[in-house]
């Protein structure tokens, strides 16, 4: 089967440099597009192929793109941005991909910035990927060399200027509109919705972010089309999903398979099966953020769809194992730490209601938890979660929370046992 | 505060710098997170001096400034040493024993999280996930990953410390 994300990734190579990218293809979607292409025709192609953002939400990438204003009458000055903040706890994917191949994601910049008729571009990259900002600015700087960025691109009279904008940490970041903020200079804290960053984004003009994956499969829609990339996919699903496994199974990694795999083909096939001694409990299917999913679901269809019916979502499509011998309580409050850590402050049930989970947990496992902690949990799960704030920080941190109270009670009530005497004598 | 450098005027080295990320955005104040880790790069940490220092460049009150500094947990406001040691304490290194890891960093350089050693060699701080989940557990030391991380790994990499 055809893997475009990781063609270029061999064994053996550090990285892709520019000559080896050219080789297998690279920059052709650039040139075909520059040439043949209209924005609007990109737009349409990307809508075809039926592509959905990588960074969790799965929102359609070419509908995303078709609310940009285009034309005379739409603002001169339009941004890209590619969210590179890889913070989502047990995800590894984008680190991958721009470790590996970084010119793949400047030629995905290159054409979804010409989309939007952005002239501005912006790599916001986590602050720890320090070797992978050498990589970038070595790759951009030979993007610049060869013409294919900067002034009068391949003499189309497009012009392109990328940016990288190394961060200095926090979760939040990841979140589009704080991300834009950060980028501003400012805290990262999340803007009101709407305006729409496709309306209003950077410095109140039209911006489109995008997840590093979504964009690394833009030069190969174009280039192949969009009949080609819908055959990747399994079932109704169009296109390769980076999908990967931590945890304490045999051969923990990241694999390019088609959106849609079974879970039970990435766990047992691709990551090896559990750890001799260790069984399979649970596993988070996309990052810290998501609901558990148990044995049962192992074969489900990892794709937007299903995953979401089976009430949990791809998020990141890197999952967390939960073995047997993983005291469950001690790492749901592990991840809630991280959210309440992570929280920017601004809304208060996140600011105030995080710690306050980690109290409880950290008091149920202490023995000093009551039946009524458990109910004040649950009915945490509820007040944090969708509808009550600016952004998806809180109710993702409420999806391990809420699936592994349901899941895992007799986990939670075990440490209820101590109760009498602890408190009462 | 004391022993900090008198001078509140920045480098021209550091002033060039900050002034090339400068021309990058639409406005001084969008390269905050940048100048600061010029100065960081620099001088390790953000002292007050150093901070009025990039503000005034930047045309920022010194307070809005700090805002922004305070705001993210790679800029420091306080001394570290000449590498700071990151180790992961999120969701996959912590199944995998970063309890144990920063308990041997906390031994081999005799110091608690969040201290820095008497030679003035290493500050160990705790970190989120770095991404690096499928060779949990890891750690940062300065710029550098360390993954697939032991005790053993701690106890050799520091045996001269502590």
């Amino acid at each position: 089967m055809d893997k475009p994300l990781t063609q270029n990734i061999v064994s053996g190579r550090d990285y892709t440099n520019f000559q080896e990218y050219t080789e297998t293809g690279g920059y052709q979607g650039l040139r075909t597009v520059l040439n043949d292409y209209s924005p609007e025709q990109v737009q349409q192609q990307v809508k075809d192929s039926g592509l959905r953002g990588r960074g969790g939400a799965g929102f359609p990438t070419g509908m995303k793109w078709s609310f940009v204003p285009m034309g005379e009458q739409a603002p001169k000055q339009k941004y890209f941005v590619v969210n590179a903040d890889e913070m989502e706890p047990g995800s590894f994917k984008d680190r991958l991909l721009m470790e590996k191949d970084p010119h793949q994601l400047i030629e995905g910049m290159v054409i979804s910035a010409y989309a939007i008729g952005a002239s501005i571009a912006y790599i916001f990259l986590r602050g720890e990927y320090v070797e992978i900002a050498k990589r970038l600015q070595i790759a951009l700087k030979e993007s610049y060399q060869n013409n294919l960025l900067g002034h009068n691109i391949l003499d189309s009279e497009y012009h392109l200027e990328i940016f990288l904008h190394t961060s200095a940490g926090r979760y939040i970041c990841g979140e589009e509109t704080a991300l834009l903020n950060s980028l501003e200079g400012k805290r990262a804290i999340p803007r009101s919705k709407p305006p729409f960053p496709q309306i209003s984004g950077l410095w109140g003009l039209p911006t489109i972010v995008n997840n590093v994956e979504t964009v690394c499969n833009v030069p190969h829609i174009l280039r192949n089309g969009a009949d080609w990339y819908q055959s990747l996919g399994l079932g109704e699903n169009n296109g390769t999903k980076l999908y990967g496994v931590s945890g304490r199974v045999k051969n923990p990694g990241a694999w390019e398979l088609p959106l849609g795999t079974t879970a039970r083909e990435i766990i047992e096939d691709k990551a090896g099966g559990m750890l001799d001694d260790y069984q399979l409990r649970g596993f988070l299917p996309g990052g810290a953020s998501t609901d558990f999913l148990l044995p049962e679901h192992l074969d489900i269809a990892m794709d937007y769809d299903a995953v979401a019916l089976a009430g949990s979502r791809l998020g990141t499509g890197t999952f967390i194992i939960l073995d047997n011998k993983t005291n469950v309580v001690a790492m749901v409050l592990n991840l809630e730490r991280f959210f309440a850590q992570e929280s920017c402050g601004w809304c208060t049930p996140c600011r105030d209601g995080l710690p306050w989970i980690v109290t409880l947990l950290e008091g149920l496992l202490a023995g000093q938890g009551s039946a009524e902690d458990l109910q004040r949990l649950s009915k945490l799960t509820r007040l944090l979660g969708p509808g009550n704030t600016f952004c998806a920080l809180a109710p993702g941190a409420m999806e391990p929370l809420q699936s592994a109270l349901k899941y895992f009670s007799a986990d939670f009530e075990q440490y209820l046992a101590n109760e009498q005497t602890v408190v009462f004598s | 505060m004391s022993n900090v450098s008198k001078a509140t005027e920045l480098s021209t080295e550091e002033t060039n710098e900050i002034n090339q990320e400068v021309a990058h955005y639409s406005n001084k104040s969008a390269a905050a997170i940048e100048a600061l880790k010029i100065v960081q790069k620099h001088r390790r940490w953000v002292s007050d001096d150093n901070l009025k220092g990039i503000a005034k460049l930047l045309d920022m009150s010194a307070d809005e400034l700090d805002g922004v500094a305070t705001f993210y947990n790679l800029i420091y406001r306080q001394p570290v040493g000449k590498q700071v040691i990151h180790y992961c304490d999120s969701i996959s290194c912590w199944m995998l024993g970063s309890d144990q890891i920063c308990q041997q960093l906390s031994d081999s350089l005799a110091i608690k999280v969040g201290e820095t050693t008497v030679d003035g060699q290493y500050t160990l701080l705790p970190i989120v996930c770095l991404g690096d989940c499928d060779h949990a557990p890891v750690m940062m030391v300065g710029d550098t990953l360390h993954r697939n991380l032991t005790v053993t790994i701690i106890q050799k990499m520091f045996k001269h410390h502590g």
